[in-house]
């Protein structure tokens, strides 16, 4: 499977990153090999094997339902780009 | 033997007796750092007058016979990942590096109710991305054993800080290798617990089925004491394990008897250094001397572990990395200047008549999106979150992803079968000694070819300890690997510390 440079542009959207002419030829080639190597794991049948996603398999956990206290609003919002004194600020995203 | 090489559990015994002040050895590790940092790079804050009013602080309440917690007066150095409240914790990265959090990680609050004192945040790869902490968007950390190489990654600072003897312990994290491939290389010890042993709480994400908490020491002992201070259930990390936690400490000086040592059959092909292959296979010797038997055993598996790994860790990745939206913490790009290359844009695309290319047009808010993390995350991070998108994007999700979740199925199971015949599997940790600077940067592949011992015990969530077994003809350390079952880390640290007290190479100290 290779990798082309129209389909790392549509990854980087995907991902939202931006990547410079030269970021998206070097990307290009990097992913290509990176991926050619991984493309390894297709020798292996791996018919019936259930797929693993924890290496500690847990069932759910839950807890009580209690409120506890949590971060307040002052320090939710200390560390925020930009704001005001009740929530974060973004560029506009209606009426464009 | 100055102060600053001596182990912790020495130190320990000094301040408990009252023949040592922390204070004392505090400053100690303060004048090592100021000496000897600016040429190694190990830290990325140091907190000198806090460190000293602390230590002070626990002297005191030591003189009056006041309680005082396991590690009460230790200086320790901490990555600079895990979240400590009001202190900036960068991740190494551009996105964090004004990020206070509002709050303490688990581990942090631990080890401060454990009374250790806190001498500085520790360089690494940005997000722990990388296996030579060259990834940082701030500094390059050296070898202590020789300052044109690396100390390896990602928790690189926090191994060359205890090499130098700038602490005593340290804190790391292992996602595929990060404290036990640098512990290697540098000459110490470090270990990671098993999957769920510490807690995660407060640890800046990077692959949430793999990422775990461990620590870094002089010595076994030194390491089987921090993690008995740092383990255990944690309410607020629901992947933390309710089991109860040995006291490491304690246990650590007992030998095994029968002890079972599996080989690897896989980790002696091409590719493995004839030093490192010499003095691993010096340390089976070792081990035999000491009443303990070898046995061959397989892993069939172990070829498909790092192209395993570079699928499933960049793929969760690209997802814990999707908080880093400029909105809520952390960087964001210049909003005027957005806006006005936007415009431009859209002015570029009317005056072509391109309208495929107006109706792709970013919108504001994503435009920010992707400047925003354009600008905060270094290289390597962008090539994981590639990596990953890509491998969880529609149409490769079967082919990368879920075979990916499969082969790690597969590579369980041989460790399974191969800890039904022997206690614990011994093995090189690295396939040469520390490489020099610069020397991998250009070729990603052939770095994450370097983590080939070491990714497949995240996989498999057991624990893996790194200790030293030998040095090079050029003088740099080599490392000895131990892994063992899931939770088995008694065990792990007692055979780890068998072989520490039969042979001299934990004594060896980086000349600076």
């Amino acid at each position: 499977m290779s990798i082309s440079r129209r389909d790392n542009e549509k990854v980087a959207l995907l991902g939202r990153l931006r990547l410079t002419e030269d970021e998206l030829a070097i990307m290009t080639t990097e992913l290509a090999q990176i991926v050619g190597y991984v493309d390894q794991l297709s020798e292996v049948d791996t018919d019936g094997i259930e797929p693993m996603a924890h290496a500690i398999e847990v069932a759910n956990v839950f807890r009580a339902d209690e409120v506890s206290p949590s971060l307040s609003r002052e320090e939710a919002l200390s560390n925020a780009p930009h704001r005001d004194e009740r929530g974060y600020l973004v560029p506009a995203v209606l009426g464009e | 033997m100055a102060l600053f090489d001596q182990t912790a559990t020495e130190h320990l015994k000094g301040l408990e007796s009252g023949a040592l002040k922390s204070v004392e050895l505090t400053q100690t590790y303060l004048d090592r750092i100021r000496a000897v940092d600016n040429r190694v790079g190990a830290f990325l804050s140091v907190d000198a007058d806090g460190a000293l009013k602390r230590a002070e602080e626990i002297d005191e309440r030591r003189a009056k016979k006041q309680r005082v917690g396991r590690l009460a007066g230790l200086p320790l150095a901490v990555k600079d990942i895990l979240c400590e409240r009001g202190k900036v914790t960068t991740c190494a990265s551009r996105m964090l590096q004004q990020f206070r959090p509002p709050y303490d990680a688990t581990v942090i609050a631990k080890l401060r109710e454990a009374d250790a004192v806190f001498v500085g945040r520790t360089n690494m790869d940005e997000f722990a991305m990388g296996g030579s902490t060259e990834n940082s968007a701030f500094q390059v950390t050296r070898n202590p054993w020789d300052l044109e190489r690396s100390p390896g990654g990602s928790s690189g600072g926090s191994a060359a800080a205890v090499a130098a003897g700038m602490a005593p312990l340290a804190i790391g994290t292992d996602t595929g290798g990060s404290i036990r491939q640098p512990a290697g290389l540098c000459g110490v010890v470090g270990m990671k617990p098993t999957y769920g042993r510490v807690s995660r709480f407060g640890l800046i994400a990077f692959a949430s089925s793999l990422d775990q908490i461990g620590p870094f020491g002089q010595s076994v002992e030194d390491a089987a004491l921090l993690l008995e201070t740092i383990a255990g259930h944690d309410p607020r990390d629901t992947t933390s394990l309710d089991v109860p936690v040995p006291a490491y400490s304690q246990s650590v000086n007992k030998p095994l008897a029968n002890l079972r040592i599996g080989w690897v059959r896989e980790h002696f092909g091409g590719g493995l250094d004839k030093e490192v292959e010499s003095a691993v296979r010096a340390a089976f010797e070792v081990y035999k001397s000491l009443g303990a038997t070898l046995h061959e055993i397989s892993l069939p598996h172990s070829k498909y572990a790092v192209a395993t790994y570079y699928v499933i860790a960049p793929s969760e990745a690209s997802s814990n990395l999707a908080r880093y939206d400029g909105v809520h913490f952390g960087y964001r790009t210049d909003e005027k200047e957005m806006l006005a290359e936007l415009a431009a844009d859209r002015r570029r695309l009317e005056t072509a008549g391109d309208k495929a290319g107006l109706e792709h047009l970013d919108s504001a808010l994503v435009r920010m999106y992707r400047r925003t993390r354009a600008e905060g995350f270094g290289p390597e991070v962008k090539r994981r979150i590639m990596l990953g998108t890509y491998a969880l994007s529609a149409g490769y999700y079967d082919a990368y992803y879920l075979k990916a979740l499969k082969l790690r199925r597969l590579i369980r199971k041989d460790f399974d079968d191969a800890f039904g015949k022997v206690d614990l599997i011994a093995g090189p940790i690295t396939p040469a000694p520390a490489f020099k600077i610069g020397e991998m940067s250009g070729d990603p592949l052939a770095m994450y070819l370097v983590d080939i011992y070491t990714v497949s015990a995240n996989l498999a969530g057991i624990p893996g300890l790194c200790l030293p077994c030998g040095r090079s003809q050029a003088g740099l350390p080599i490392g000895l690997q131990l892994q063992a079952p899931a939770l088995e880390e008694e065990r792990l640290f007692c055979g780890a510390r068998m072989f520490e007290q039969a042979t001299d190479w934990d004594k060896g100290r980086a000349k600076l």
